[in-house]
């Protein structure tokens, strides 16, 4: 049709544009960052990357833990995400009435908590009698600690200090704090900051436990996509800890102690596993005085061990299939390298190209043409500081079962792996990637997360930048051969939700929707 | 919400991390320019955090947006930002789904998907896809309750190829079959998926008892109701609220105030005139109180949400409520959180208050979820709460702390050129003072802890509240009975009607 010729004639003329356009946009904001960027390694081993952005008196920061779920080993899943919440708990200064008795009462909270456990666990013999005694005295002796707690101080310090977006996250690979501040209270952040990796404290830990279950059973247990994603990375995974829940498993999350906490913490919260990423309002020879004088105080320690685990290739297609209630869902997934792989860039090209927007292959083939999903899209999943999976995930249409799913994607990725993708496709992903850096870049929490976590994988806040490098040089012929390698049957992991009955009798008219 | 949101709800599960808490703070209202007691301290003799100095905050004086009214009635703000090589717009146009008919709710949902997806007279939607995408470009249409959007983000150097289709779109949009049928498919497939998540369900329902299922904020689109939406019906409504006079113009980014204002007057200074949009007209009616419930045998996590009317915004009473809420179920130190999470190990996501809109009663909303063997447990303690809030009083030292915690944190109200040019237009398009961010500040300022006794038995009643919960009762620790007369909620979702008659 000739409308579409001017679309293809035109694009061609912007694509030269854009190659030019984008080529120095990209020179100016790296050179606009080289600017006002300052990093240090502190003599014991931290990192500090400070941006000055001074478009309003706000900073915003991230600390960048290198530690994550995959640092656990099977007994004490969820751990590491568990110490996320207790770095909310406050320090021997806050969050205690009395901090000398406080340490003996929770000492005595772990001697307790052990002896219960211990007869918990016993696979014969175990004495019910002796349990409950055994379960009052830990619960006695955490309500005799619980006498010096502040429950929340240390939040509220930052609250009532102006703090907002207060938060953190666990994944597979790190742990992130982060929240923003008014400029006036660097200093004190500093301090706050510093004082919970410094001093932290596990009081109300068992609380905060069942507390952590809750999250568990809102997000794993009680959702049809969690129980889903958990099937779908067990089946993915037989070694490596990408295939556990980040949560945890329901017997860790009722077994790990205090005591095993800081145990996690002592290993993998070092020095030279954090990056402290602060951006805003702020000068970088003032303020990093400030930042070095509270952080230094963290004594150097050597790093952890890198992971041992590796998982081993995968010699036959896997399937999970699940049977629910809820309306169908479908995921499949295939192993893909860690993000030090030269094709790193590939991958990115392959998700964008699949994913992003109304023109992405899968959007176009599986909801506008098919109509057989609301929702399809590709990327890598769950990490990348390990071997990951690149996934394809649909949403069904109404009355399409999610083995219909299976055929489409298939398709879509036998056509990446026998025809290349065009220039324009090819030009547009490029393209895009370019303007997604750029809009992001307009945010102190946005951009303290990305240089920090840049800095961190890389050692690096610049390959942020050159990301855009790696993926402009990504070719036709990369695709192919990345699509080949991956997409095999042998790689695959599928999993899906199928319908078992309609959600409910219909109300009035009998057989309901379905 | 928008469809976007939706799909994006599936999409989002892959973005799998732990995060501590669900709500993130939301950014509220100025810290003080004044300066504050300070001291000197040294890191490591610092006994306590009080010793900390808090230097003055910066002097700030946000860049205000520059309004121009055009002959036609459009309202234009313009915010320059030369930061990044963007140039980004928004129209906000009056009408959305709280007035579309209710007999075709749902409305809404398809128009604002179409809009964009349909194309325009001389290009089809996918064309508009391909030579937008190529330039990293997006223009997108979405509906809330009271409006509809048209939005566009661009480089700087494409805007001049961008905003013809924005015009284009605004002007001349086709509404192509194809793509209605493809996007009633989309509605379709989202009610037949609605009772799939328990929050999702929880909210849906807990609305509807709140503001009355047939409210217009409340009511929801049903397979008949979609099936009854006509191409007709999407043009009529463009005819309708596209109109100059009905619509507020925002633009943000690198360029020349004075330029780009010359480029819009151009541009759109012709659109002609439409009947300006009739205000609505919405009774809002008190809850019935009482408890409800909703079987869900796949979840061991109740839903527990308890409702009533809240307030509007214009209410004097708002800057003691913003106060009342911040201490009660605010942020991760008030009441709900230290002593339901905190202290009892009962939730993970806990939280409420009483909520404030700009032109209608916003929903007294308390949520919380916990496992299924601590529902009734965790429902006394809801109720204990509430309880302590009406008739315990507050201390005047959590009046301090919320009131600090609000007005420390004020700066992230206009901490961007883009949040400034927000409020603006939201302020615009309800008919509020341009200086009610000022107004916000000197008012919680004057808060004192009578006012939020007074606005805690005001506006909260324990004995007028209705409370959902949506859980699998076969493991509760309580029979809900033993709080009072259970009414259950039929939330099974009716079947179409004969297809036949409707498709068309």
């Amino acid at each position: 049709m000739t409308p579409m010729r001017n679309v293809f004639l035109r694009s061609i003329a912007s694509v030269f544009l854009f190659l030019f356009f984008a080529a120095t946009l990209q020179a100016q904001d790296l050179a606009s960052f080289e600017k006002r960027t300052t990093v240090k390694k502190l003599p014991n081993g931290l990192t500090v990357v400070i941006v000055e952005r001074p478009e309003a008196p706000v900073f915003s920061f991230y600390t960048h833990v290198d530690a994550g779920a995959a640092q656990e080993v099977l007994g004490i899943t969820g751990l590491a995400h568990m110490f996320e919440h207790m770095a909310f708990k406050g320090t021997d200064k806050i969050g205690t009435r009395d901090y000398a008795a406080e340490k003996v009462a929770l000492a005595k909270v772990e001697v307790a908590y052990a002896a219960y456990l211990k007869e918990n666990l016993k696979e014969t013999g175990r004495d019910p009698k002796k349990l409950a005694e055994l379960e009052k005295a830990w619960k006695d002796a955490v309500a005799a600690a619980n006498q010096y707690v502040k429950p929340n101080e240390f939040s509220q310090i930052i609250e009532s200090q102006g703090g907002v977006g207060i938060n953190a996250f666990t994944n597979w690979d790190e742990t992130g704090y982060f929240y923003s501040f008014p400029e006036n209270r660097l200093e004190l952040w500093a301090y706050l900051e510093s004082e919970r990796f410094l001093h932290p404290v596990m009081r109300e830990f068992y609380k905060e436990r069942d507390v952590v279950y809750e999250e568990r059973r809102l997000r794993t247990d009680s959702s049809p996509q969690g129980r889903l994603i958990e099937q779908f990375l067990g089946s993915a995974y037989f070694a490596h800890p990408y295939g556990r829940p980040v949560v945890g498993y329901p017997s860790d999350l009722r077994a790990f102690s205090a005591t095993d906490a800081l145990n996690f913490y002592h290993k993998y919260y070092v020095p030279a596993n954090i990056v402290i990423t602060v951006v805003g309002d702020l000068k970088a020879s003032e303020a990093m005085p400030v930042i070095e004088k509270y952080f230094g105080r963290i004594p150097a320690a050597p790093a952890p061990e890198p992971l041992r685990t590796s998982e081993p290739p995968q010699r036959a297609t896997r399937e999970a299939i699940l049977h629910e209630h809820s309306q169908p869902l479908y995921i499949e997934g295939y192993h893909r390298p860690d993000f030090r792989d030269p094709d790193d860039a590939v991958y990115d090209v392959l998700s964008d190209l699949l994913s992003k927007g109304r023109t992405s292959r899968l959007y176009r083939s599986l909801v506008r043409d098919k109509q057989i999903a609301v929702a399809a899209e590709g990327g890598s999943f769950p990490g990348s500081k390990y071997p990951s999976l690149f996934y394809f995930f649909a949403v069904p249409s109404e009355g399409h079962p999610a083995k219909e799913m299976e055929k489409p994607i298939h398709d879509e990725i036998e056509h990446l792996k026998t025809q290349d993708v065009s220039d324009e496709e090819l030009q547009s992903v490029k393209t895009r990637a370019k303007a997604d850096l750029i809009r992001g870049l307009a945010d102190n929490q946005g951009l303290a997360s990305q240089l920090g976590t840049a800095q961190a994988r890389y050692g690096d806040w610049r390959e942020l930048f050159r990301d855009i490098d790696r993926i402009e040089h990504v070719t036709k012929a990369d695709i192919r051969r990345v699509a080949n390698k991956t997409f095999s049957d042998e790689n695959r992991t599928i999993a899906m939700i199928e319908t078992e009955q309609p959600q409910a009798p219909a109300a009035a008219d009998k057989g309901a929707q379905q | 919400m928008t469809k976007t949101c939706r799909i994006s709800a599936f999409l989002l599960l892959l973005a799998c991390s732990l995060s501590l808490s669900m709500a993130q703070t939301t950014a509220k209202k100025p810290s003080s320019g004044k300066p504050e007691k300070t001291s000197s301290s040294n890191a490591n003799g610092a006994t306590s955090w009080k010793q900390i100095p808090i230097p003055p905050l910066h002097q700030f004086h946000p860049q205000e947006p520059k309004r121009v009214e055009l002959p036609n009635g459009l309202i234009v703000f313009l915010q320059e930002d030369h930061e990044l090589p963007l140039i980004d717009g928004t129209f906000r146009i009056r009408g959305g789904s709280r007035d579309e008919s209710a007999d075709k709710t749902g409305l809404m949902d398809i128009y604002s998907e179409v809009w964009r997806t349909g194309g325009t007279k001389s290009k089809t939607g996918d064309q508009l896809d391909d030579e937008l995408e190529m330039k990293a470009a997006r223009v997108e249409t979405f509906d809330g309750a009271d409006s509809t959007f048209l939005s566009w983000s661009s480089l700087k150097e494409d805007f001049d190829q961008v905003l013809p289709a924005v015009l284009d779109i605004l002007e001349n949009p086709e509404f192509r079959q194809e793509k209605i049928d493809l996007a009633k498919q989309e509605v379709a497939s989202f009610i037949s998926r609605r009772n799939d998540d328990v929050n999702q369900i929880a909210q849906r329902e807990s609305t509807r008892l709140a503001y009355g299922a047939d409210n217009p904020y409340a009511r929801i689109a049903e397979y008949d109701t979609v099936a009854a939406i006509t191409r007709d019906d999407l043009v009529k409504w463009h005819k309708r609220t596209v109109a100059p006079n009905n619509m507020i113009l925002g633009v943000t980014g690198d360029f020349d105030a004075a330029v780009m204002e010359r480029k819009l007057r151009d541009m759109f200074g012709k659109l002609p005139q439409g009947e300006p949009f009739p205000k609505s007209q919405i009774s809002f009616h008190d809850p019935t109180p009482g408890i409800y419930f909703i079987e869900k045998d796949d979840v061991n996590q109740s839903a527990i949400e308890i409702v009533d009317l809240g307030i509007e915004r214009r209410n004097p009473d708002f800057y003691a409520v913003e106060v009342m809420n911040e201490l009660f179920g605010g942020g991760f130190s008030s009441r709900l959180v230290s002593n339901i999470r905190t202290k009892e190990g009962l939730a993970y996501s806990v939280g409420g208050g009483v909520g404030a809109a700009y032109d209608h009663p916003g929903v007294l909303r308390i949520s919380m979820g916990t496992k299924s063997g601590s529902t009734a447990a965790a429902i006394d303690a809801l109720n204990k709460q509430i309880a302590d809030l009406v008739n315990g009083g507050v201390k005047e030292e959590e009046i301090h702390k919320a009131k600090d915690s609000i007005l420390n944190s004020f700066i992230f109200s206009f901490d961007s050129k883009e949040k400034v040019l927000g409020e603006r237009m939201s302020y615009e398009f309800y008919g509020y003072p341009q200086d009610s961010l000022e107004r916000y500040r000197a008012g919680i300022e004057k808060v004192t802890p009578e006012d939020v006794n007074r606005v805690a038995k005001k506006y909260v009643h324990p004995e007028k509240l209705a409370v959902l919960v949506v859980g699998n009762a076969r493991d509760f620790d309580r029979d809900l009975a033993t709080f009072g007369k259970v009414t259950p909620i039929d939330i099974r979702i009716p079947a179409p009607k004969k297809a036949t008659e409707n498709s068309r």
